[in-house]
């Protein structure tokens, strides 16, 4: 045994170091492979980094009350007669203990997007009182919080980044109004920071949307109260509403997304990941090939066959894991992190998220290039010890 | 033995190595095929727009809706021919997620406007008479496997009916058939009457307006004296070409071109080094066969030729069999992901650009064993065995 897996050592060691003097030949697997993985981590970054925005500081401490029927703050809406019963419902729930509520209108303004200068459904909320405070991670990042009353907007900081006319100090024409750029805002990188936020009351007038809220947001004392806040609701005839935590009502829409370029991406994998497999079958035949005197001169020497059939997979192994490496490298460095805006269809407006290449991804990367080479490198490897000596001597 | 046959058999020596390489370029080819078919269905049917059609939004966002008597001083602009109205329903089917393209319009300027569609005359005479009856197209017809006849139900994210709750009932009237590649056949109108007397709020207010002009050279014209007649109006406008508002809107979705393009690159660029390796060591292998071939009397030239023909004929074999294994897999898709993406097609002009792209891999690629043959040296080569 031990015997065996000294020649294995021996061998793969052997080839290992040849490896160069075949580089015309190698580096095309190589290359290969590195092209698949490059694609997969590159299309799955995207909706990873999607689905990451939708996620980021939601709490499920967190709910949000939207109109029965409705699936997203965009189509949903309560007259102010009905956000006070809600409101009521949520005192009642959390056993009359003070919690932050905020009752809240969502329009979309069209903004020219910066790098297409092309008008783009850009999310504008009208908050009111204690908004920023349900937002765990809300900061002022530059400027100040608009003061309420006033024609005064704050702007997220993906939104300042990604479109134009809202940066501090700029102002916004909505209709016959202007409106001044105040402040920017972080939100722990969550979806509030593709958004503008204002005054709930102005918004109301500038868009002529009388005293009619989208949704209501609050914090809950104890998750539990969620069932009881459900019960109430359902039983008052005055409105028809429904509640979700927070975070479901964003894992909902990022999910077709998700799930779309999830396909997307593995359909064009396997497809890729197909031909790369027949590109480093062949690459491991010619090697095979070209090597067949040596293998058959250490096959007479005595080397046992499942040391030559471990140093032709300890190759093609090593090969498929440099081309990952590589792969994983360029996508990371090309891609992580790049800032990119798009329709989330759910909502109807524009979310700024960045690419993510998460260590998970790297690591299916490196698997995908793992399993090319392996299946690569098994067919040619039992080629090359089923050629007999005398034969392959004589090649 | 003629020279197609030669070359037939070369490829035909090593089978393995000639069957790898063919089937990594018919897998890069079916990619591609797909990938163009993708790139098309995100392009939301801009060639459908028609050149003498504009829209008319509110400015403020296309969320936003416009009165509905806005037609008729649009009407009166010079230029002008109708203008229809339309309004995003936000109905569903089952599921609520999926939001499906249902519009309420009327039916006069709907007809005019939408010139292109056809729609068999007896179907199209019942949809007018009847008011909760529904036209769709064919496409989204055959999605949900719905007859001429059938009664079904819609919800709307959007709108409640006044006998309460948000179910709309219709009555298939007709399905009608679009100009295009099936992206206006995932639609359905219904009639604004019946939508506007049972909603209930925003009456008398529409999404936009579709307004057909005499002369598309006279675009920009029209579309400016349309919007100043509501400037400073509580209710401004933007006026585009549909052309321009549907590629803004495809830039809304992103680049999803340039995403699609890369990944193109890519495939492309692997499938040309594994074609070029295996080629090159093909030539490698055949040295000295191919000293005697010019030792009897083949030119440089015919070397040369005979190297490259045999990388066409593999390349454009096996990457035209990948072609069309696309053209069959995206008339598959196109109908199972229909309510999803109904765009996905693949058109004559982007099939030829396909070919083409083989034809340069297939030249590429052989390019340089095919010149290595020709620069052959007969008495070095052979002196080498």
């Amino acid at each position: 045994m031990l015997a065996l897996l000294r020649q294995i050592v021996l061998v793969s060691w052997q080839s290992l170091l040849s490896i160069p003097a075949r580089f015309s030949m190698t580096w095309i697997s190589v290359v290969g492979t590195a092209g698949v993985v490059i694609v997969f981590v590159a299309i799955l970054s995207i909706a990873t980094g999607f689905k990451k925005t939708l996620n980021a500081n939601t709490s499920t401490s967190n709910i949000i009350v939207l109109r029965a029927g409705s699936s997203s703050e965009m189509d949903s809406g309560f007259s102010g007669d009905q956000v006070t019963v809600i409101k009521s419902a949520i005192l009642s729930a959390n056993a009359n203990q003070d919690v932050p509520v905020s009752a809240e209108l969502y329009v979309v303004v069209d903004l020219e997007k910066k790098v297409t200068q092309q008008g783009a459904n850009v999310p504008l909320r009208g908050v009111s009182g204690t908004a920023s405070e349900i937002r765990k991670q809300f900061n002022i990042a530059s400027g100040r919080y608009f003061e309420p009353g006033k024609r005064e907007l704050i702007a997220g900081l993906g939104a300042t980044a990604e479109f134009s006319g809202v940066a501090v100090g700029d102002r916004l024409t909505l209709g016959q109004d202007s409106w001044e750029v105040v402040g920017t805002f972080s939100a722990g990188q969550g979806v509030s920071e593709s958004e503008l936020w204002t005054d709930a009351r102005i918004l109301q007038s500038a868009y002529r949307r009388g005293d009619s809220y989208s949704a209501v947001y609050a914090r809950l004392i104890e998750p539990e109260s969620l069932n009881t806040l459900k019960n109430l609701l359902a039983e008052d005839p005055r409105v028809s509403a429904k509640v979700l935590p927070e975070s479901e009502y964003y894992a909902q829409q990022s999910d077709t997304l998700y799930t779309f370029i999830s396909v997307i991406g593995g359909v064009i994998t396997l497809l890729m990941g197909l031909a790369a497999v027949f590109g480093a079958l062949n690459t491991m035949y010619i090697a095979v090939s070209m090597r067949s005197k040596e293998t058959a001169t250490l096959r007479a020497m005595g080397f046992s066959n499942t040391a030559i059939v471990f140093s032709v997979l300890a190759e093609a192994l090593l090969l498929g894991l440099i081309g990952g490496i590589i792969g994983c490298a360029v996508a990371y460095l090309i891609f992580n992190g790049v800032t990119v805006s798009t329709l989330n269809f759910a909502s109807f407006s524009q979310i700024v998220f960045a690419f993510a290449v998460s260590p998970n991804l790297l690591v299916k990367g490196l698997m995908i290039a793992l399993m090319i080479s392996l299946v690569g490198g098994a067919f040619p490897a039992l080629r090359a010890v089923r050629v007999p000596v005398a034969q392959g001597l004589r090649e | 033995m003629g020279r197609p046959g030669f070359i037939f058999r070369n490829l035909m020596r090593h089978k393995a190595r000639t069957f790898m390489t063919g089937f990594s370029v018919f897998l890069a080819f079916v990619l591609f095929g797909l990938l163009l078919a993708l790139k098309q269905a995100f392009s939301f049917g801009v060639d459908l727009a028609g050149a003498d059609r504009l829209i008319t939004i509110h400015k403020v966002s296309l969320v936003q809706l416009l009165p509905i008597a806005y037609r008729y001083p649009i009407e009166q602009v010079e230029g002008v021919e109708v203008a229809a109205h339309f309004t995003w329903f936000g109905g569903y089917y089952r599921e609520p997620n999926n939001q499906l393209p249902v519009f309420p319009t009327e039916i006069d300027s709907f007809l005019q406007i939408y010139s292109e569609f056809s729609i068999p005359p007896e179907q199209l005479a019942v949809w007018r008479g009847n008011r909760t009856g529904l036209l769709v197209g064919k496409t989204m017809a055959d999605s949900f496997s719905w007859k001429v006849g059938d009664r079904i139900s819609l919800a709307s994210n959007i709108f409640e009916n006044i006998n309460g709750g948000n179910s709309w009932e219709f009555t298939i009237d007709g399905i009608f058939r679009g100009a295009g590649n099936g992206v206006d056949e995932f639609q359905a109108y219904m009639h604004y009457d019946y939508f506007n007397e049972s909603r209930t709020f925003a009456r008398d207010e529409v999404g936009w307006f579709l307004v057909k002009i005499s002369d598309p050279a006279d675009a920009d014209q029209v579309a400016k004296s349309i919007d100043q007649i509501f400037a400073n109006s509580p209710n401004e406008t933007k006026t585009t070409t549909e052309k321009g508002f549907v590629q803004a809107f495809a830039s809304q979705v992103g680049n999803i071109g340039k995403i699609v393009t890369f990944i193109m690159a890519i495939v492309l660029f692997s499938s040309l080094l594994v074609t070029g390796n295996a080629i090159a060591h093909g030539v490698s292998e055949r040295t000295a066969e191919i000293a005697v071939l010019k030792a009897m009397g083949y030119t440089d030239l015919q070397a040369l030729r005979l190297i490259l023909s045999e990388n066409l004929l593999l390349t454009l074999l096996f990457g035209g069999l990948g072609l069309l294994f696309a053209v069959v897999l995206t008339g598959a898709l196109r109908f199972m992901l229909a309510k999803y993406l109904p765009g996905l097609a693949l058109s004559g002009v982007q099939l030829l650009f396909a070919l083409a792209v083989l034809l340069a891999l297939g030249l590429i690629s052989g390019l340089v064993p095919a010149y290595r043959a020709m620069a052959l040296d007969v008495a070095e080569a052979l002196s080498r065995r």
